[in-house]
């Protein structure tokens, strides 16, 4: 059995205006150390996907499994990087990553606990920024303390939800690299959910294209070819970059909805987020 | 900002208003109401209250800062107490939908009970006017603390909790953390409101148990018939809740965050 699995995910929420089935029966699994994205439209139940799999909201039908353990609720062995940071603006960058770090090592002394807080600062480069608030910060800066309160909760499986897509394309691009830096030091086992075709291909090993919802299911997965270490640079003349783009695309315009720009992708995952 | 636009924003125009308000108050004395003092008689008769603010002649007989702070101190025991009950049933209101269910009624019931109708109550129960002025205040001015804060604690972003959620931080850690720091602003807001409401309720408390202080003064010289300092009185009052209100805004302030 692999590292972490999923069969049969199904989602639906009901509103006002009736039953809106999100997601139609989602199979997924990888390996200890794989970093895998899911690639979909706006609106196709990323979101509600990555709340099912951090165990913040409740399946209608099937299963996930980390490392051979159901999950049924909550909790930092599967960390999330949410879309929009969630960092606790009453609190200094440090306070927000040590919040994690307290939480997941309540047996450490508390000078071994602030070793560790500072090390993941350092990780994302912040240490100069420490005792900032959130507020006081650029959108990459946020999302890199996001970031490291993630890693620093050393989960089996971290989860990233869209986690650049607020950011503009340079700033995203840096943080894109580091990610790729960190990933290479730690090999942690992470979850992508991403709509930007070149940050899956740029990042993962395998990608999920997704169907538009409703009942959005998992295509078929697409290896990326690529050897690491990687390099942004060259990447797209790699015949193997663009053999995964081409099946990748290829999938996405199959199954592009004809309302996909005009339904407002808020509907499923402001819900999403109420539950 | 220039000083030309300060200036007349901050001095000029809040001065003509003023003076117009004293305008209309010379000619509504002077016409139709001659037992209401112009502004002048009130000035001359109540000037010793204000130039020597502190002199004491009598239980009732003193300048207008001892009454001042003996309403004060009334005060601040009443919203000190408010407080001290307001703020844990808003928080236990807006975490426990039990709770919330048995005791929001009630809430909703005592809300718009006024001042004067629980003076009495206040007095059969402790048979003395001091605590039942303060228990009155306290009474009246703790709704905006309960409901503020229980309005708080129930529009904290799903965001925050699920941050504590996948933590999975302690119901003690959950609370210092995430719920007390988010919901912080609306509780001050809810204090800055109650203690408006604690200065209202003062004057009425006075008025009914005859102690001293600014009400107290203001309905024995209104049955001295010296009327100038029913005057003097409603301009303390007014100008006392104005500072009291700014005060409280500027603690409100520096505890919102975002």
């Amino acid at each position: 059995m692999a590292y972490v699995e999923v069969r049969g995910l199904r989602k639906a929420y009901v509103t006002r205006r009736g039953r809106i089935p999100v997601l139609g029966g989602i199979d997924l699994s990888l390996d200890e150390g794989e970093f895998i994205a899911v690639v979909g439209y706006s609106g196709s139940g990323k979101t509600t996907l990555v709340s099912l799999l951090g165990g913040l909201i409740v399946p209608d039908a099937g299963e996930i499994r980390l490392d051979g353990v159901p999950v049924t609720g909550p909790g930092p062995e599967r960390g999330i990087v949410f879309q929009h940071y969630s960092l606790l603006p009453w609190l200094s960058v440090r306070d927000n990553v040590a919040l994690a770090v307290d939480a997941v090592n309540p047996g450490l002394a508390s000078a071994e606990r602030r070793r560790i807080t500072d090390e993941f600062i350092a990780l994302v480069s912040l240490t100069p920024a420490a005792w900032k608030r959130p507020r006081e910060l650029s959108g990459g800066m946020r999302q890199r303390v996001a970031v490291a309160r993630g890693l620093a909760m050393r989960p089996k499986l971290l989860l990233m939800d869209e986690p650049f897509s607020a950011l503009d394309a340079l700033t995203r691009a840096t943080l894109q690299d580091e990610l790729l830096r960190i990933w290479g030091e730690r090999r942690s086992t992470v979850i992508l959910i991403t709509n930007d075709v070149d940050e899956a291909i740029l990042l993962a090993d395998r990608i999920y294209p997704m169907t538009p919802g409703p009942d959005a299911v998992l295509g078929p997965a697409i290896e990326v070819g690529l050897p690491r270490p990687r390099q942004r640079r060259h990447m797209s003349l790699e015949p193997a970059y663009q053999k995964a783009r081409r099946a990748l695309v290829e999938f996405l315009r199959a199954t592009e909805p004809a309302r996909a720009y005009s339904r407002p992708p808020s509907t499923v995952s402001a819900s999403s987020s109420d539950k | 900002m220039p000083t030309k636009i300060r200036l007349m924003s901050q001095v000029i125009l809040p001065s003509f208003g003023a003076a117009c308000v004293l305008l209309a108050w010379a000619i509504v004395s002077a016409t139709v109401a001659p037992d209401l003092p112009s502004p002048l008689r009130t000035w001359q008769e109540s000037r010793r209250y204000i130039l020597e603010p502190f002199f004491k002649d009598g239980e009732m007989n003193q300048g207008i800062g001892r009454l001042a702070f003996y309403s004060l101190v009334r005060v601040a025991k009443g919203f000190v107490l408010a407080l001290a009950i307001g703020t844990p049933i808003g928080f236990l209101l807006g975490l426990s939908r039990r709770f919330h269910e048995s005791f929001d009624p009630i809430v909703q019931f005592m809300r718009p009970i006024s001042p004067l109708a629980w003076l009495p109550l206040g007095l059969v129960i402790f048979q003395k006017s001091e605590p039942a002025a303060i228990f009155t205040i306290a009474l009246c001015a703790m709704w905006p603390t309960v409901i503020n804060t229980a309005v708080g604690v129930r529009s904290i972003s799903q965001e925050y909790l699920n941050v504590g959620r996948v933590l999975k931080l302690s119901r003690p850690r959950m609370l210092t953390r995430i719920i007390v720091p988010a919901t912080l602003p609306y509780v001050f807001t809810g204090y800055r409101l109650s203690l408006g409401l604690a200065w209202l309720v003062i004057v009425a408390a006075e008025m009914l148990t005859g102690t001293p202080g600014v009400g107290g003064f203001l309905w024995q010289e209104y049955n001295s018939l010296v009327y100038s300092h029913i005057i003097l009185s409603v301009l303390t009052i007014g100008a006392i809740g104005f500072l009291l209100d700014r005060l409280m805004g500027l603690v409100e302030a520096r505890v919102r965050v975002n």
